[in-house]
């Protein structure tokens, strides 16, 4: 029982391990493709059919490249940055649940690897954390550009967290529960979802999504016509590549969280009523749930191929005086209407 | 409790690292591994809550905060202010008078009290919460009023002398 246990969450975890890394992977090809079709040319069309493997080549040459610690860089340092943001961003999706369950033979498998009942905190903690590898990567290079890509990164990531936990904080008063596998459950069909209930809250959040990926329009901290390239200047090789993949896979890792706590996860409409088998709905919840996160992956890239990046100013004045006082409003008006539903309904 | 003892030896072993590195940022980094490793240790409680929230708020913010100051003054051994020799022996004193202190309330605190004992899962969220806002509402609402002053006495302190003295 206890080897079986293990052997089935070490294989859920490859495999989330490897499909986040692919997503990844394709995320950067999927955005270049989109520019391209935004402004009206082919996007890369080289490597293999439709440029499908563009990706492997961008990885190869990242591998490649010569790698430079900079004379006057912090060595040890230099290199935790770009390993603390990897680290981070492939750690997060471990609360995620995929799926409902699965049943070969007579093993029940849920598609989930940690159903801890503190899913939403744990998250948060380890979106906090992972202001340290950009943090440490600019200042360890001793470049003043690369530093202040840092300090804009770490003040950005304060502000906009206080505002995402208190959007959030709306969400949990509806659902009543931290664990992210119940919040999921509790939303099946189509009009359980929680963005009904909480479409201010779910606003709030993906704009912090946003910040908190450092997506633009609030990309400051690797702003490139101010600060040439941002916190990772003096960053070349594969840990130019670990940061750049590490946003891809915050990108999709809170794409999947948008899913999953207000988009429904893995439930879809009408899925009790097909008649299916409990296998093929969770088979066909897995897709919906993918098919959702890609959405908000899309929604990521087109918002960039959009809007104009904010000025540092307009980007703090939206956090601290529209954002956070909006989602005390939203609580407030969360708790009033839940009274008077309890009372009067 | 070969776990609890392991845990522990890490804690004291960076909490020391923290004060005896010379560099104020490695100085951050040890006492972010220390507060981490209390994290571990609220999780061997079972005290899930709050190890995630020590983990958000210690090593999350706090400590970014630190590390933000820090990297915006670049302190380093050229620039550190040297202290005077009274300062260090006044610091050596007022820890130890903490220590003794601490000893004094760990001396009397009962282990074997069946309330600590009985109740494994008060570190879990949904009995902290009912503990917090059925038996202790009153005392756990007046922190968060401390809080919010403290907040409050920080903004005003931050906010720019010029605008006060237009209108007063």
């Amino acid at each position: 029982m206890e080897t079986a246990f293990i052997l089935e969450k070490l294989i859920l975890v490859v495999i989330i391990f490897v499909v986040t890394l692919v997503i990844a992977m394709y995320s950067t090809l999927a955005e270049r493709k989109i520019a391209g079709f935004m402004q009206d040319r082919y996007g890369p069309d080289r490597a293999g059919l439709f440029g499908l493997l563009q990706p492997l080549c961008d990885g190869g040459k990242f591998f490649f490249k010569e790698e430079i610690i900079p004379a006057g860089a912090h060595k040890t340092l230099f290199i935790l940055g770009p390993t603390i943001a990897i680290i981070t961003a492939c750690i997060s999706s471990a609360v995620i649940p995929w799926g409902q369950t699965l049943t070969i033979g007579d093993q029940a498998i849920k598609l989930q690897v940690a159903d801890v009942n503190i899913g939403v905190l744990y998250i948060f903690g380890v979106i906090a954390l992972g202001v340290y590898g950009i943090m440490l990567g600019g200042w360890a290079s001793n470049n003043k550009f690369s530093l202040m890509g840092a300090i804009r990164a770490a003040s950005q990531s304060i502000s906009y967290e206080i505002a995402m936990g208190l959007s959030l904080i709306a969400l949990l008063m509806v659902t009543g529960t931290l664990s992210i596998g119940e919040i999921v459950a509790q939303q099946s069909g189509f009009v359980n979802w929680n963005i009904w209930v909480q479409p201010l809250g779910f606003l709030i959040f993906m704009t912090c999504a946003f910040a908190e990926c450092n997506r633009v329009p609030f990309d400051l901290p690797e702003c490139e016509t101010e600060l040439v390239g941002g916190y990772h200047t003096e960053y070349s090789s594969m840990k130019l590549g670990l940061y750049m993949f590490s946003e891809y896979i915050n990108m999709f890792v809170s794409s999947s969280l948008m899913a999953a706590l207000y988009f429904g996860g893995y439930n879809f409409p009408f899925m009790y009523d097909l008649g299916l088998s409990e296998n093929w709905i969770t088979i066909l919840g897995v897709i919906a749930f993918f098919l959702k996160i890609f959405g908000f992956i899309f929604f990521f890239m087109w918002v960039r191929w959009t809007l104009p990046r904010f000025r540092y100013d307009q980007l703090m004045n939206l956090g601290w005086k529209m954002l956070i006082p909006l989602a005390i409003a939203n609580i407030v008006l969360t708790g009033i209407i839940t009274i008077v539903k309890d009372t009067y309904f | 409790m070969t776990i609890f003892y392991f845990v522990a030896f890490l804690s004291i072993f960076f909490a020391l690292m923290t004060i005896f590195t010379k560099n104020p940022v490695h100085s951050v980094l040890y006492l972010v591994i220390t507060f981490f490793t209390f994290t571990v240790h609220y999780i061997l409680l079972n005290a899930q809550f709050l190890a995630v929230v020590n983990f958000i708020v210690y090593m999350g913010a706090i400590m970014v905060l630190f590390l933000f100051v820090l990297m915006l003054l670049n302190l380093n051994k050229d620039t550190e202010p040297m202290k005077s020799h009274l300062v260090k022996f006044m610091g050596v004193i007022a820890g130890m008078c903490l220590l003794v202190t601490f000893l004094g309330a760990f001396r009397v605190l009962e282990t074997n009290n069946e309330f600590v004992q009985g109740h494994a899962d008060i570190g879990l969220v949904k009995n902290l919460g009912k503990v917090l806002f059925k038996d202790f509402l009153l005392p756990f609402e007046l922190s968060s009023i401390l809080l919010l002053t403290a907040m409050v006495g920080a903004v005003l302190l931050a906010k720019k002398e010029t605008r006060t003295n237009q209108n007063g």
